[in-house]
């Protein structure tokens, strides 16, 4: 098989509230997922189930062909999430020991870094552009450049999967198209799957190989080309406006 | 003093140890720092004193050392960080809650014991502001060995700790065992609290793991950077508060924190220039 990512059927409910329902979703080797819908529509409730933060109520799984209860290899995937961008700016760490972080579970226990970590290391930071500031402290970076490092983090455990959650949240327009950039190039020329949540319809339809659209069940999943020849009717089906529309109507 | 060092065994005991305490404070104070646990260390530091007092209690009513004081605070100041972090899982949303809770009893506790054994006597007064003349030769020794454990375990767990301090989720998420490794590092934090304490007091053990790191915070570029000036900041607060403290006839626990005060106002003053400096 060659889906990396296969949802089977996922339901989860939180508080009796209904947040997903009836899931199937599966991301083939290569792809560049967007994964969009609005917000409590329930994207970043699916990546946490994907990252085994979250049970599912019912359904299945598999990572890598593997059920999520056998699935051990974390380190094929990695993971930039939407709080990155909000993390402590005062925590003194330079951008090499945020990146290095990203290969302490795959160095393992009672293991140090070596010359070849170290090199890896320098990589990652090169990948996403921000080698000028490898000694720097990362709380006097932008929030593009503050991301990109995030980047690196996740790439240096050269995983084969890379999860996004909402990463250019606080990003400058000029940076965003920056970081699309870098993330096309990683899926195209370093084969790096990729899964995006984000809010950018137009962008996505540009770089994306394929879209999904979530909003407590999965109401697109196919090409680009198709998702720009929605009808009116089925984004607001999407995104839920027809029930406004009621609502307002009294 | 010099001359007196030589001179005097306890003496020289007294500024080994704090030469020791002046390592290990600072380093495990700047992962307690930016994990924002400041407050972990004066809970622990109460509950080390329930400990002491326990034991000079102990030594009172029975007349004879069943359990030497540090003992008896070592053991008390792992139960509690143990205790804490049942608490905090208990109170979820507001784990804070955990450190008066302990904090409280600690002291409570302490009282009770104090009272126990028919009031103050020098000796806790010792423990309570530090003494530079309390470390015994046990003392030393044990100070000795947990310093060598703590440096053992953090150069083994290093990576570990910083990944976890810096971002805890994605800590888990990349497959780190987040719970035990934080458990390690709070019952280390207790053993040097517990060997601390001989030196700058139960009331001051805290401004030693917290004022040398924040001090080097305002200057370091990275994580080792700071974590290698808190250890230099804090080994000058201990000498010279040990040094001045010894001639002016003064508990260490006030010298040292007041220099280290002072480093840190030094810092921030540093810090601010170079800020106007750089436009």
């Amino acid at each position: 098989m060659n889906s990396i990512i296969s949802l089977r059927n996922i339901n989860y409910s939180y508080e009796k509230k209904t947040i997903l329902h009836h899931i199937n979703f599966e991301i083939p080797r290569g792809a560049f997922v967007g994964l969009l819908g609005p917000n409590g529509g329930g994207k970043t409730t699916l990546i946490k189930i994907i990252l085994g933060i979250s049970k599912p109520d019912s359904g299945s799984l598999t990572l890598f062909d593997k059920p999520l209860e056998e699935f051990k290899d974390w380190n094929k995937i990695g993971f930039v999430s939407q709080k990155s961008n909000s993390f402590n700016k005062g925590f003194p760490a330079s951008v090499y020991e945020v990146v290095s972080s990203g290969l302490t579970s795959k160095v393992g226990y009672f293991k140090f870094f070596n010359q070849k970590h170290k090199e890896k290391i320098l990589q990652a930071i090169d990948a996403v552009g921000m080698s000028d500031y490898t000694y720097e402290n990362i709380g006097n970076l932008s929030g593009g450049q503050q991301q990109r490092v995030f980047i690196a983090r996740a790439l240096v455990s050269e995983p084969e999967l890379l999860i996004l959650d909402e990463p250019t949240v606080g990003v400058d327009y000029e940076n965003v198209q920056r970081f699309y950039e870098l993330l096309h190039d990683l899926n195209k020329q370093n084969g790096i799957t990729l899964l995006l949540v984000t809010h950018d319809t137009g962008t996505m339809t540009k770089y994306a190989t394929n879209i999904a659209c979530l909003n407590k069940t999965l109401h697109f999943h196919g090409k680009p080309e198709e998702f720009e020849n929605l009808t009116e009717k089925e984004m607001s089906k999407l995104y839920g406006h027809d029930v406004n529309i009621i609502s307002h109507d009294h | 003093m010099i001359a007196d060092l030589l001179e005097y065994d306890f003496l020289r005991q007294t500024f080994l140890t704090g030469i020791l305490i002046g390592i290990i404070a600072p380093l495990l104070g700047t992962f307690i720092v930016v994990r924002r646990l400041s407050l972990i260390a004066d809970a622990l530091s109460h509950v080390t004193l329930a400990g002491i007092a326990f034991g000079l209690f102990l030594e009172k009513k029975f007349a004879f050392m069943v359990l030497p004081p540090i003992y008896s605070g070592l053991l008390f100041s792992v139960m509690g960080s143990i205790f804490i972090e049942k608490l905090r899982s208990v109170y979820k949303a507001y784990q804070e809650l955990a450190i008066p809770i302990i904090l409280s009893g600690g002291v409570g506790l302490s009282v009770i014991f104090i009272a126990l054994a028919d009031g103050f006597n020098t000796e806790l007064m010792n423990f309570l502001f530090g003494s530079a003349s309390a470390v015994s030769r046990t003392d030393f020794i044990t100070i000795l060995i947990i310093t060598i454990f703590v440096l053992v375990i953090i150069t083994l767990f290093y990576k570990e700790l910083f990944t976890l301090s810096f971002d805890e989720e994605h800590a888990r998420v990349s497959g780190i065992h987040s719970k035990q490794i934080h458990l390690l590092f709070i019952i280390l934090t207790a053993l040097v609290i517990a060997a601390s304490i001989q030196i700058v007091g139960v009331l001051l053990v805290s401004s030693l793991m917290t004022l040398p790191v924040a001090a080097s915070m305002r200057i370091a570029k990275g994580f080792k950077q700071m974590m290698f000036l808190a250890i230099v900041f804090g080994e000058l607060a201990v000498m010279i508060g040990l040094i001045s403290g010894y001639y002016l006839n003064i508990p260490p626990g006030g010298t040292i924190v007041v220099v280290a005060i002072i480093i840190l106002l030094i810092a921030i003053g540093y810090k601010k220039l170079q800020v106007t400096k750089g436009g």
